[in-house]
């Protein structure tokens, strides 16, 4: 109930933070927003299915390339959000069937080798802009409402991440996510007793990859352009770090780690140039003094449980 | 060494190497519907071996295994499962932050579609909460149910690993060593629950003890170096010198 509340406030103060705040926090936000939707959406493979991707940016970028692609060439909801998804679920199909087979070490580097062909794939071919990427993306509407209005976009872009959101809590706690939990503790026990363990993390890795294809196709419109970089590893790795900063396993943690990253990000690079030090040590600190995140922080020390 | 009737489980010529080892050679075991068969042997004499190579978990180097009627040798773990095969393991096997529930839950949701349902809730699907419900009961865990796995006792979790195996409600029952590591007392309580497992289901339960194995066990198969030594009743068994051989190290 308590949790219910916090998220309630978070929710309702996040909606009407344009209101009171200059573009620049407000863009801010928006980036916590859509990366945190990206860290929950790996969170569900790793902190649930115990499946640690270190090619998450491939389906944040199929989903942004795709999103830049339609959108320029027809705008409407369509290019915006249903075709970037399900680009982003076919190419994580497509990457799920090979490197499912492996798992643990091996896994984590399939996973890296792929997204890192999407990089190099990108950066080489001319009609997607090469190096520079795909610029000036228009904002289109989206269900008949104009999103070039700066609060209407805020708002569409919180339902969205609150309905992403809603979503991947609905599947942790359905049955079949039960059965991820089942195979992230044991999962030779778990085909013993008659599941076709694959076919499940198959399958739960084209969620993740779906919702991280909306991330992409919404970090896409808010910026209005998407470039190779989106496909780089680092993008992988902060997500990665932002789900652990928050507390793997816990979908909500994901969104506060993402916070918590670019938050710190932005104001230590404010003061310096070797933000990335002070960054490696505070992730440092973190993990070594609050090993379950900050939601393992919170729940220690109000007493909060799941 | 036939009792009337076709066998639920038919191993012909077994075998299984690892390199240069022989781990189980040329076995042929069959065991009939609704009995209770005990596979007994020294150490390495292949038992679990057998274990592995019934339930897929390893595919044999040659030999056939039969399962109500149908070749089963070969097939992946969970293929196996579904068709009525369950095991326990020798060294507990469970789910360690998962609770007695949770455990049962997931055993017994695993034949249905249900479990591939991403929006629905676990209790709109009711059948295999009641079925674990029910299986609690008979492992003697009813009182236990929300319990976390790694915080029962030994015996408690021993009890568990059976009800896994159990609640996918299998018609064959492959028991590693049940009462492995477990005090007198212990031992007593888990030969009781197996003795009050329905007729049903057909057991093969691999077992030092000897008590358990002559108050649970209508025929007992003696493994020796992969291959079958003898094959009958406990008493049968009992009074064959080639087993108090094998028992008491070389002649």
């Amino acid at each position: 109930m308590a949790r219910l509340v916090a998220w309630l406030v978070l929710f309702g103060s996040a909606a009407v933070f344009p209101l009171f705040s200059g573009n620049y926090p407000v863009k801010l936000l928006q980036e916590i927003l859509i990366w945190g939707i990206f860290a929950m959406s790996l969170d569900l493979l790793m902190g649930y299915a115990g499946m640690v991707s270190f090619g998450h940016s491939a389906f944040f970028g199929v989903g942004g390339y795709v999103a830049a692609l339609a959108l320029t060439h027809s705008p409407g909801t369509l290019s915006a959000l249903l075709l970037p998804a399900l680009a982003a679920g076919l190419a994580a199909l497509i990457i799920g069937v090979f490197s499912i087979r492996v798992s643990g070490v091996y896994f984590i580097m399939l996973t890296l080798a792929f997204s890192q062909m999407f990089y190099a794939v990108t950066f080489q071919a001319a009609w997607l802009g090469a190096e520079d990427g795909i610029v000036g993306v228009p904002r289109a509407p989206v269900l008949g409402i104009d999103l070039a209005q700066p609060m209407r976009f805020h708002l569409y872009l919180l339902g969205l991440v609150a309905l992403a959101a809603l979503l991947l809590r609905r599947v942790v706690r359905s049955p079949f996510g039960h059965v991820l939990r089942g195979i992230h503790e044991n999962e030779g026990r778990m085909q013993a007793v008659g599941y076709a363990v694959n076919r499940y993390k198959l399958l739960a890795f084209v969620i993740a990859g779906t919702v991280a294809g909306v991330a992409g196709a919404l970090y896409t419109q808010l910026v209005g352009s998407i470039t190779p970089d989106a496909f780089l590893w680092t993008t992988s790795g902060e997500a990665l770090l932002m789900v652990i900063i928050g507390g793997t396993g816990t979908l909500g943690g994901s969104m506060l780690g993402a916070a918590a990253f670019i938050l710190l990000q932005t104001l230590v690079s404010s003061y310096t140039e070797r933000w990335m030090l002070i960054l490696g040590l505070t992730f440092i600190l973190l993990v070594l003094f609050a090993p379950g995140g900050i939601v393992g922080a919170l729940r220690g020390r109000v007493g909060l449980r799941a | 060494m036939t009792v009337a009737g076709t066998p639920l489980l038919a191993t012909e010529g077994l075998t299984r190497h690892f390199g240069a080892l022989m781990a189980l050679n040329g076995v042929s075991l069959h065991v009939e519907p609704r009995e209770r068969r005990a596979l007994i042997g020294p150490n390495g004499a292949g038992k679990t071996t057998l274990f592995n190579l019934i339930t897929g978990s390893l595919a044999p180097s040659a030999g056939r295994i039969v399962f109500d009627g149908h070749p089963i040798a070969g097939l992946p773990p969970h293929v196996v499962a579904r068709r009525g095969i369950s095991r326990s393991f020798q060294r507990t096997n469970l789910f360690p932050e998962l609770t007695v529930l949770e455990h049962l839950r997931l055993a017994a949701a695993s034949g249905g579609r249900g479990s591939y349902n991403i929006l629905g809730t676990i209790s709109r699907l009711p059948r295999p909460l009641v079925r674990a419900r029910e299986v609690a009961e008979a492992v003697d865990l009813a009182d236990r149910l929300g319990e976390q796995a790694s915080h029962l006792s030994y015996g408690e979790q021993r009890q568990l690993e059976i009800g896994v195996a159990l609640a996918t409600g299998p018609k064959l029952l492959l028991l590693d060593e049940p009462t492995a590591g477990m005090s007198p007392e212990e031992t007593q309580r888990m030969t009781r629950m197996l003795e009050g497992l329905p007729r049903e289901i057909t057991l093969l339960i691999i077992e030092h003890d000897m008590d358990v194995v002559s108050s649970l066990a209508d025929r007992v198969t003696v493994l020796h170096y992969g291959e079958v030594l003898t094959e009958g009743t406990f008493d049968e068994v009992k009074r064959d010198p080639r087993v108090y051989e094998v028992y008491l190290g070389s002649a």
